[in-house]
């Protein structure tokens, strides 16, 4: 794969709160930290190294952007105070945003929009509510016509389902 | 220091998944002495490792609801989930450090009549629990001792980024071991105990096989270390836990979440612990 350079890509990362990915100086302590490298072809050091070096097209369509799970490890670790998280975090706003989202994550994005929740309610747990003498719904916009318009209105205001790509 | 009051913060997995997590956790801050209102027309936190993927400013947008809901009513968040824990105690810390930020989220907010003004304060139970509660009271409202071997598990965003939650050392922590032996239970030493669950950050529902490696590698540390049931303050972590063992061959550890071991120790009945949502059956 030739790598095409594209330094507005480090700028996009930085504005995006990656402000301290050009402070890696490529120790590796985060990959030696990971605890998804251990288990994947993902490896934190490559990711800001490809940050830092305009990699957009490379980075943002790679699966191993979406082998973190945020653990904070390598942030924990890093000697140089880098934000690791932040800039994956960062990185991965610009692919759902270049249109790059996964469908599994597609269905946790649409089912809080739908729901207000990242996974609905159901008739099993309405009855195992129900025994344990809680409120069958949950008092949170589940229960209330009123709030679950609010949501959709702060859904509406930042442009959500059309990040998303629906 | 007066009584403070909280919001509980319900968040999606214990309501809608373990809703004997929620019952429990009721309960044990009734008996505790810690007071609880119901927290009304929240939504999600939402999710910090799949929502503030895919949209920073939708993720903080919707937690800034949450914060000002809270405001408004005069009270703080207690939550009972790492994810939840992390988005709102995140979110608050951002709002706090970044006034530009701030009058940006307020905008939206404005749309539905909202304003956050920064004075919310989000708790985990667990560490509401050690620091205000404590553990000689702990010690003396347990009626039921439990001799239980446990694996301990923190999770991630509970003590992680140390920098701004500052509750206890994040590589080799002692708040959730002290809070189990208080209840006669035995914290089992093991490898790599901070390790991950793998649930977070969007593995679980895009690539599960990856995040069940992590979940196996747990779960042999703490078979190997001789653990025979998981104590977890997340209630995420509890589903990759209790679900994840249906997947995977020979294990079969029973997981509780600490608001769960908490009710048993203080003399609930079984029965309130709603152990029948569990995959991973509950004998103890
Ligand atoms: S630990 Fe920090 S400085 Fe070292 S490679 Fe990783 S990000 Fe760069
Ligand atoms: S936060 Fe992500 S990159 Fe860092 S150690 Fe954890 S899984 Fe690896």
């Amino acid at each position: 794969m030739t790598a095409t350079p594209n330094m507005d890509f480090v700028n996009d990362i930085i504005a995006n709160g990656g402000e301290s990915v050009n402070m890696c100086f490529q120790c590796g302590t985060c990959t030696a930290s990971c605890p998804s490298g251990r288990q994947t072809s993902f490896r934190t050091r490559r990711l800001v190294r490809m940050a830092q070096l305009g990699m957009k097209d490379e980075s943002l369509t790679s699966e191993d952007l979406w082998f973190c799970t945020t653990c904070y490890s390598c942030t924990e670790r890093c000697p140089r105070d880098v934000a690791i998280v932040d800039i994956i975090v960062a990185m991965r706003n610009l692919a759902v945003a270049s249109g790059n989202m996964f469908e599994g994550h597609k269905k946790v994005a649409q089912s809080l929009m739908k729901n207000g929740h990242t996974v609905p309610i159901n008739d099993e747990v309405k009855k195992q509510r129900k025994a344990l003498g809680l409120a069958e719904v949950p008092p949170t916009v589940l229960a209330s016509k009123d709030a679950k318009k609010d949501f959709d209105k702060i859904m509406k205001a930042t442009g959500f389902k059309k990040t998303i790509g629906e | 220091m007066a009584k403070a009051k909280y919001a509980f913060f319900l968040g999606c997995i214990a309501p809608l998944r373990y809703p004997g997590i929620e019952k429990s956790t009721r309960d044990v801050c009734a008996a505790l002495g810690i007071d609880l209102v119901d927290f009304n027309d929240a939504s999600c936190c939402p999710a910090p490792g799949v929502i503030r993927s895919f949209d920073r400013k939708t993720w903080i947008a919707a937690a800034a609801r949450n914060l000002a809901l809270a405001e408004k009513a005069g009270v703080n968040i207690l939550t009972i989930c790492n994810g939840c824990y992390g988005s709102l105690f995140d979110a608050a810390h951002e709002l706090h450090e970044d006034p530009e930020l701030l009058k940006e989220v307020n905008k939206i907010l404005a749309e539905i009549g909202l304003e956050y003004k920064g004075g919310t304060t989000v708790r985990h139970f667990a560490e509401v629990i050690y620091n205000d509660v404590g553990m000689d009271k702990v010690k003396k409202a347990v009626k039921n001792p439990l001799d239980l071997k446990v694996a301990t598990f923190y999770g991630c965003h509970f003590l992680k980024p140390s920098d701004i939650k500052a509750l206890d050392d994040p590589e080799n922590p002692s708040m959730l071991d002290k809070m189990v032996e208080a209840t006669g239970a035995s914290s089992m030493y093991r490898k790599d105990k901070m390790m991950c669950c793998g649930a977070g950050g969007g593995l679980r529902s895009e690539f599960s096989d990856y995040a069940m490696k992590f979940t196996e590698e747990n779960l042999k540390n703490m078979k190997d270390g001789g653990a025979e049931v998981i104590v977890d303050i997340c209630p995420f972590c509890h589903l990759q836990f209790d679900r994840g063992q249906q997947e995977l061959k020979g294990y079969s550890m029973p997981v509780l979440h600490l608001s769960q071991l908490y009710a048993l120790a203080l003399g609930m009945d079984k029965k309130e612990l709603g152990l029948d949502a569990h995959l991973t059956p509950v004998k103890l």
